[in-house]
């Protein structure tokens, strides 16, 4: 009886045979393609094409997504082990992938027509690199107070405005974009598009020079009266906002994985250093006020990686993930600053140069607390579940 | 902001205006750009002289403006908030290497070098760490023998403040113990070295995640001949007298702390007010005031004892533990208050184009150098049963 229980629900961490396999696929690309190419990367600013080109071929652009479109016909769970292997080696080749599959085909799946799937998704998944554009310079955290502009005409629709902070702005050619249809209905305005690279009207902006996730691109979007035919109309209108809000709820468990993977491989390289380092004429991690350090971190991990895993196990069962995936990310983002932080202080002055690697570990945490809503978001909404 | 905790004597608020009216002209509109730019001015060093910026402890007769620690430290930390890298360089140079000339050094030394120092003609080093010797600094390798009227001095010095200036007054600790008969700490001896001198060599910089702008360099002697009158006070000193001057050097990173978590939360108190989510500031947020709140409280309770500790120290007090609970409580607010700060920013925290992000690269550093959090509470708990 107690061992049908066992298998009937497996504990978080056991994974799969499936599971395994697929990670260990991941982590094998993670050490033999993503981290040789890290420091150049970072300094140029840019995610390596012949690596993103790897994400296509090893199915990491459409993990959920069927086969028929081209995807590997995955689960949730499989995004966040993808994207935290990858975060603990680059958090920035990480959320190319983890954009592509929670923001951008997650939506297209869930909320886009057959029609639209077949045109859409069959890139996404093959070649193609997408992107999601909610925020603008005056509307993030009030994400429904935007202003960018859609004006109904014959055959489709004139978008203009601004969109600003958008990953994967810099290399994709499909975009999900936010616009409100009638400024007058507030949040019931708002409607989403696909709008591709190339329309006339369209412009990628200027790339943010940023603290971490050097190499991603985020960038801003100017739309001016650009023409966006009616069959890019995705989902109906004014029904934007529930796509919108779906969609971070789902792209908050990537997130999780994101900071998990980061704070991840930012403990791992500490504790290689601590057996070798020595001080004092001892190992440092033979010092108590050490021990007790990374005892501490790698507990707070754990927690964080359950609650990421049993977010995304949740959602594969088809359950309501909203508030699980805000205490995910939140709990998350503030572990990977602190252990990255920790991780940082245990390499003493060498943890403070480019030459060890959790320097860029703690400043790619950071964004963990501030994009898919900041932590004050998140509590927003985890405060709204508890006392409702 | 906070000054109303302290009672500052009309020269206290002179110097504090004087300084913070020179960071805002000289230092504050480039600190950018020289952090992009890994850039160490040159230039900044005569004219922090020029103002007795570089002598602020030292007495009149070596051309110093004799002042009490608590006006150096409010001068400090008037820098620091317009730049941390300008705050190391002008703290390791008053709090070490002149303090320890100034109280071991003979009347030569004196004479030779902290008349040129006070004035910003000659900038102060101190060479303590080494790349295997960090926070066991006692452990260090470098190696001084007696030559005749010199010594010889071979080794590497690690992550030297200031090391690639060329008009540098170094305070090097290296043994002189012999290799069969090592004595611990006690065969530690100082050394005044100029890099004039044959063997002086500047090594590999580094490339940090902050404080960027201050040059942090490996000094690499090879036969490094120093003259024997360049022996600071007795030999097998020098370990006592670098730590001896390091409860003074952390005081000025508290101050440098302090200093960047002063400018982190004028940031984030400036910027709360002006951004406008949900059709109001987001001060109008509780959870925004609370921050505020949490970042205030934190800052005023590390300056009023940093302040206290400077003025036990002028009343000739040991401030050994003092100096460590100071730099240990003001380093970790300083990261506390940047990181909300970068929190209050949102997205914008996290882009070069406003100064938070650095004020957080820049905070980590006062958890690490002149002792990690680590020693510090290694300190404190010692000093418990002193
Ligand atoms: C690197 C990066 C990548 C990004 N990628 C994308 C992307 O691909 N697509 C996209 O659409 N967006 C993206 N974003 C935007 C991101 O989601 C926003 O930056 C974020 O939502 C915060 O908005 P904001 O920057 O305008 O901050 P603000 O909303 O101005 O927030 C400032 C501060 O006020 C607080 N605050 C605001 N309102 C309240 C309230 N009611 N109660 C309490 N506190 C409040 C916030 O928590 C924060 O601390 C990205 C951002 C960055 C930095
Ligand atoms: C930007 C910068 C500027 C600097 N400027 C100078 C300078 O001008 N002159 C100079 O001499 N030095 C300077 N330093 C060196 C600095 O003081 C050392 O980096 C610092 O003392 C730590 O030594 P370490 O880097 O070797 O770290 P380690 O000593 O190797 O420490 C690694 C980790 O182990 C911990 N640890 C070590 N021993 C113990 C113990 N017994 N118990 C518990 N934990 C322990 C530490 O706290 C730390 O977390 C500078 C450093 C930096 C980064």
């Amino acid at each position: 009886m107690s061992s049908d229980l066992a298998t009937a629900r497996p504990p978080l961490t056991l994974l799969s045979e499936e599971e395994i396999m697929f990670r260990d696929a991941v982590t094998a690309l993670a050490e033999g393609e993503v981290r040789p190419r890290v420091q150049a990367m970072e300094a140029a600013g840019k995610v390596d094409p012949a690596l993103t080109r790897q994400f296509f071929e090893m199915g990491l652009m459409g993990i959920e997504l069927p086969e028929s479109l081209g995807g590997a016909g995955g689960t949730a769970m499989m995004i966040v082990l993808a994207v935290e292997e990858l975060s603990k080696v680059d958090a920035s080749a990480a959320i190319q992938v983890d954009v592509q599959n929670t923001l951008v085909e997650y939506p297209l799946a869930t909320y886009g027509t057959d029609a639209q799937r077949q045109r859409w998704l069959t890139r996404l998944t093959s070649n193609t690199v997408g992107a999601y554009a909610l925020s603008e310079p005056g509307s993030g955290s009030d994400a429904f107070g935007l202003t960018t502009k859609a004006t109904k005409v014959d055959g489709g629709w004139r978008l203009s405005g601004a969109k600003a902070w958008i990953t994967n702005g810099a290399e994709a050619e499909i975009f999900v974009v936010f616009a409100t249809t009638d400024p007058a209905l507030g949040y019931k305005g708002i409607t989403a598009f696909v709008v591709e690279k190339g329309t006339e009207g369209f412009a990628i902006g200027r790339k943010e020079d940023k603290l971490g996730i050097r190499a991603s691109s985020t960038t801003a979007l100017h739309f001016d009266n650009a023409f966006v035919p009616d069959e890019n109309l995705l989902g109906e209108v004014g029904k934007g906002y529930k796509i919108a809000i779906d969609t971070l709820n789902v792209g908050r468990i990537g997130i999780g994985a994101q900071m998990i993977g980061v704070a991840g491989g930012a403990l791992a390289a500490a504790t290689a250093y601590l057996k070798e380092r020595k001080q004092f004429g001892r190992a440092l991690a033979e010092f108590q006020g050490i021990q007790f350090q990374v005892a501490q971190a790698a507990t707070e991990l754990e927690a964080a990686r359950l609650m990421v895993y049993n977010a995304a196990r949740l959602k594969d069962a088809g359950q309501d993930i909203a508030r699980e995936g805000a205490m995910a990310k939140l709990y998350s983002s503030q572990v990977a600053e602190r252990v990255t932080s920790v991780c940082v202080e245990l390499f003493g002055g060498y943890g403070y140069t480019k030459e060890y690697p959790v320097e860029k570990f703690y400043r790619d945490a950071k964004i963990g607390t501030i994009y898919e809503g900041t932590s004050n978001m998140q509590l927003q909404t985890i405060a709204k579940a508890v006392l409702r | 902001m906070f000054d109303a905790l302290l009672p500052l004597t009309e020269t206290q608020r002179e110097i504090q205006r004087l300084a913070r009216d020179f960071a805002r002209e000289h230092i504050a509109p480039f600190a950018a750009e020289w952090d992009r730019d890994q850039h160490f001015e040159p230039s900044l060093v005569g004219k922090m002289g020029e103002l007795g910026f570089l002598g602020m402890l030292l007495p009149e007769t070596y051309d110093g403006l004799g002042l009490d620690a608590s006006s150096y430290l409010l001068a400090l930390e008037e820098i620091a908030a317009a730049d941390a890298s300008a705050a190391v360089m002008m703290s390791v140079h008053n709090s070490l290497p002149t303090q320890m000339l100034l109280n071991w050094g003979s009347d030569a030394q004196k004479e030779r070098y902290l008349k040129p120092m006070a004035r910003g003609e000659m900038l102060g080093a101190f060479a303590l760490s080494e790349p295997d010797a960090g926070s066991d600094a006692a452990g260090l390798r470098c190696q001084a023998v007696r030559d005749g009227d010199h010594w010889v001095l071979n080794g590497t010095k690690a992550w030297i403040t200031s090391g690639t200036y060329d008009k540098l007054v170094v305070l090097v600790m290296a043994r002189t113990d012999s290799p069969d008969a090592r004595r611990g700490s006690k065969g530690i001896s100082a050394f005044v070295v100029t890099p004039d001198m044959p063997g002086f060599g500047v090594g590999k910089k580094e490339n940090k995640l902050g404080l960027r702008a201050s040059p942090t360099v490996q000094l690499v002697f090879d036969n490094l001949r120093v003259p024997a009158e360049n022996l600071l006070g007795q030999e097998g000193q020098g370990f006592a007298y670098a730590m001896q001057s390091l409860d003074h050097g952390r005081l000025g990173i508290a101050a440098q702390s302090i200093g960047i978590g002063r400018a982190a939360l004028e940031a984030a108190r400036d910027y709360a007010d002006q951004r406008r989510q949900f059709g109001q500031p987001i001060r109008s947020f509780q959870a925004i005031q609370f921050k505020l709140a949490d970042m205030a409280t934190r800052l005023a309770a590390a300056r009023a004892t940093l302040h206290a500790t400077a003025a036990a120290k002028e009343r000739g007090e040991r401030v050994t533990q003092y100096s460590s609970i100071c730099k240990l409580f003001a380093s970790e607010t300083a990261m506390f208050v940047a990181d909300e700060a970068v929190q209050i920013f949102g997205g914008y925290g996290y882009v070069k184009e406003y100064p938070v992000e650095k004020y957080l690269r820049d905070a980590k550093v006062t958890e690490i150098y002149e002792g990690t959090s680590e020693i510090q509470r290694v300190v404190i708990a010692r000093e418990l049963y002193v």
